[in-house]
């Protein structure tokens, strides 16, 4: 309890350097953010105005404690990109990353767990090959190309998936928007026809993201299961008769759950922070895409914003992963 | 390597797949790349995507048709006329005219519209901002005196022309002040509820934007002319190669930014519409005076003289730019089309060796490092390399290069320029008037930009911008743009083309130089 409180006190000194660096990098970047909201045609007076009025023509570390001010006011700032508050675009498209990002943590775990306990077990049989080649492919492909042929045989050769986008023509912006989570939003407006087209959209980006993790997670689960395996415990299990499959599941695989839930936790981690390239592909409004475009545009509150989201979501998984880990383990208690 | 390229040959060579589907019949749909709109509305849109939705949305006094983007006609004005001293405008506003509410759309609105713009004072402001409107005087100035007639009364004389292409721009559009006033926030006249709604009396009425993903328009059902189309649907599609499945699946109608390799591809096999569109922007060097050696005419000229244009245009950008060399794009009025620059490598080694530099310089060499700047850059150093000048080659992002440019720090830049408005001003002014080259000077134009003080030549733009005869008027800046040719530190060498890229039975595409004049009202499809 007293380690977990001390992980918990943490947090804040974690998320002040995170704010530290990133406000620093952005305000030293060699572009003018002023370019950003006023344009390249603006006249000089209009220029000095804005840089005036946004407090850029301060010292640094004035604009930074104003920053941290406006924070700690729950004010993320407006942006320049969007015209909304920062706060607002996160909202509207964290929705789409979490949507996105849990349904291919959800896929990769519940298939790669059980490939790298199956490859484990047969080790070095074909089936420990063919998972090792395809947990290989996985990880070693570009997703660019894995979703760009995804998209070339799913959707425009075999035409059993939809195109990129959340949504299908016929229902776009036909479900009120609720929660963010268009399958979710669907489902409680009772529109089935929408909700199965939203699942439509929603299986090609996400079993590509999917691939692309469930690699990993067979593989670490693969090497956490072969030490386990070649464990005293477990030969003493063995002799004592008890079933395979009680030996795999139960006594094996209940220590290897301990160290996955890390890896899950900091997999699940990486997808919400917004895969950008897969994003992209599919059209898919999410937080990578957004913190691209900001960056891409200079706009640095919303850039500040998505990162603190980005960091508060690592904090937060790795506390969850470490009072899992308290939990599972009772050598850690 | 397996690249996009290798992924779409391969798509082309396999069969395709069953029956290609279709998108809903009445309704268009576009793959584009809408991730720059900032905001919908009218008095403060100057983005690509964001000025074509509003030049759709809403109406101006005046336009330019797309057949003769020099023809002024009036859209919402009937007649008008200048007063005595060419300070004081008269609009006569047409009948029949509805906003997508019903209401009738009267004078009082059209002043308003442009008072807010005035008065919101956001980037394209300065574009009606420029006849001496301030928002202290603004009410005074512009008004309507009756329900059809609108006055404006500008600083000074000015020429009707001129003011006429101001107003044609976006900024110039009119707002419905029933529905946009209600709605303030503040004191922002609208501005927030207009980002996302609309209040126009265009061809369609905006029904949703969701930002970087997709913008909903809907027919007016109150239009004078009704569009040919219930609905459009422009859904962002970041990838080009994206856009293309779109098309081929039949998910899009209309693919608005292949690439000019996929575009290639297109055109070969004949089974999509290809419309190309010259825009009014510019793709040029950037000299800038204060490094000496640029600053010699020879040297100015030998640079003119030893880029392959043709080369660049048709091996890099066959199908997305084309060669130009005047600063005013082909399609504004006023246009110079000739092109005196060609390769002549000889002609440039003669006129370095008459500088005294026959064994050439070094110098820094700023561009954006996205496609086709970059590969444009590659082949603007191999052809300087020819007279033996060494670029040092600095790609950074392209705000990143605008940053560095706009505080003279650059030797060589390449940049991209759009006009702001359809007048030839708008893109005289930047390239050919600095008459203070402090560095803290107000007025930072793109000459100042290129530290080139050039007194005489901005009192003839000047005075070409005061000229109220429409053919006198041309010919002042055709004679402007061949001196500028002649001795500026600017080697403009292309202009961008749009292509449209369309499924069989999509007809009515009707486009023009600036984004607001891609008229989609007779947009159609089988």
């Amino acid at each position: 309890m007293k380690a977990l409180a001390a992980s918990a006190a943490s947090i804040p000194i974690t998320l002040f350097g995170l704010v530290l660096v990133t406000f620093f990098i952005g305000r030293v970047m060699p572009i003018d953010p002023v370019i950003a909201i006023v344009g390249d045609r603006a006249p000089q007076d209009v220029v000095e105005q804005t840089r005036a009025a946004l407090g850029l023509d301060q010292p640094l570390y004035v604009q930074f404690v104003t920053y941290v001010g406006q924070l700690l006011r729950g004010d993320l700032g407006r942006s320049v990109m969007t015209s909304n508050t920062v706060g607002q675009d996160i909202l509207t498209f964290f929705p789409a990353t979490f949507e996105l990002a849990t349904t291919a943590i959800v896929l990769a775990a519940l298939i790669g767990i059980p490939l790298g306990v199956l490859a484990a077990v047969k080790q070095g049989s074909l089936v420990d090959q063919a998972v090792r080649v395809f947990s290989l492919i996985g990880h070693s492909l570009p997703i660019f190309v894995l979703a760009l042929l995804s998209l070339l045989v799913f959707y425009a050769r075999l035409g059993i998936a939809p195109g990129p986008g959340r949504q299908g023509i016929v229902y776009q912006d036909m479900v009120d928007i609720r929660t963010g989570v268009l399958t979710l939003d669907a489902a409680l407006a009772g529109d089935w026809g929408a909700f199965w087209d939203a699942v439509a959209h929603l299986a090609q980006p996400a079993c590509v993201l999917a691939f692309f993790s469930l690699a990993y997670i067979a593989r670490m689960t693969r090497a956490f299961m072969l030490n386990e395996l070649r464990s005293e415990y477990v030969i003493t299990a063995r002799a004592k008769g008890l079933s395979s499959t009680r030996i795999i599941w139960r006594h094996a695989f209940g220590n290897v759950a301990v160290p996955m839930v890390t890896i899950l936790a900091l997999t699940y981690a990486g997808l919400l922070e917004g895969a950008v390239l897969t994003e992209t592909i599919f059209a898919w409004p999410g937080l990578g895409q957004y913190l691209t475009v900001s960056l891409l545009n200079a706009d640095m509150n919303a850039v500040l914003g998505a990162t603190l989201v980005v960091g508060l979501i690592y904090v937060a998984l790795n506390l969850l992963a470490d009072t899992l880990y308290r939990l599972l383990d009772p050598r850690v208690r | 390597m397996l690249n996009r390229r290798l992924l779409l040959a391969a798509s082309a060579a396999a069969p395709l797949a069953p029956a290609l589907a279709q998108t809903p019949p009445g309704v268009i749909v576009m793959a584009k790349q809408i991730d720059d709109i900032i905001t919908l509305d009218p008095g403060e849109c100057f983005e690509f995507t964001g000025s074509e939705i509003c030049g759709n949305v809403y109406q101006k006094l005046v336009t330019t048709p797309n057949s003769n983007p020099s023809q002024l006609v009036g859209e919402l004005a009937e007649s008008w006329e200048a007063g005595a001293g060419g300070k004081t405008f008269t609009f006569r506003l047409k009948q029949g005219a509805k906003f997508s509410s019903g209401n009738p759309v009267t004078a009082e609105d059209a002043a308003w519209s442009l008072q807010r713009a005035v008065i919101l004072n956001k980037s394209p402001a300065f574009i009606i901002n420029q006849f001496g409107f301030t928002k202290d005087n603004v009410a005074q100035r512009i008004r309507a005196t009756d329900p059809r007639t609108l006055v404006m009364e500008t600083a000074e004389q000015t020429s009707l022309p001129f003011l006429l292409y101001c107003l044609s721009a976006v900024v110039g559009s009119v707002v419905e002040k029933a529905a946009a006033l209600p709605k303030a926030q503040g004191d922002d006249l609208g501005n927030a509820w207009l980002k996302q709604n609309s209040a126009g009396s265009g061809p369609f009425m905006l029904r949703a934007w969701r930002a970087s993903d997709s913008v909903t328009l809907e027919a007016n059902p109150n239009a004078t002319d009704k569009p040919a189309t219930r609905r459009i649907i422009m859904r962002h599609t970041a990838d080009p190669s994206a856009q293309l499945l779109g098309l081929q699946r039949g998910d899009a109608d209309i693919a608005r930014n292949l690439s000019d390799d996929i575009i290639k591809q297109v055109i070969a096999e004949g089974k999509f519409g290809v419309h190309k569109q010259r825009k009014a922007a510019l793709l040029y060097l950037a000299l800038n005076q204060k490094n000496p050696n640029l600053a010699r005419p020879e040297v100015k000229q030998a640079i003119k003289l030893a880029i392959d244009y043709e080369g660049i245009a048709r091996n890099i950008t066959p199908n997305t730019w084309a060669v130009h060399q005047a600063f005013l794009p082909e399609g504004l009025p006023g246009a110079l089309t000739e092109k005196p620059f060609s390769r002549k490598i000889d002609e440039a080694r003669k006129l370095m060796a008459d500088a005294g530099l026959a064994d050439g310089f070094e110098m820094s060499f700023d561009y954006a490092s996205t496609w086709p700047v970059s590969d444009i850059a590659q082949a603007v150093q191999a052809n300087l390399a020819d007279l033996k000048i060494r670029l040092r080659m600095q790609p950074g992002e392209s705000r990143a290069v605008i940053t560095k440019v706009r505080a003279r720090q650059h030797d060589m830049s390449v940049s991209r320029w759009g006009s702001d408005y359809l007048d030839p001003h708008s893109n005289a002014e930047t390239f050919s008037i600095n008459i203070d080259n402090a560095d803290d000077a107000r007025n930072r134009t793109t000459a100042w930009r290129s530290s080139w003080l050039i007194p005489e030549l901005s009192a003839r733009v000047m005075e070409a911008l005061r000229e109220s005869d429409p053919e006198k008027r041309a010919q002042m800046y055709i004679d402007i743009q061949r001196e500028h040719q002649r001795t500026s530190p600017f080697v403009i060498m292309l202009q961008e083309i749009e292509v449209w890229t369309s499924r069989p039975g999509v007809t009515g595409i009707d486009t023009g130089p600036m984004n607001d004049r891609n008229r989609w009202k007779s947009l159609a499809k089988a």
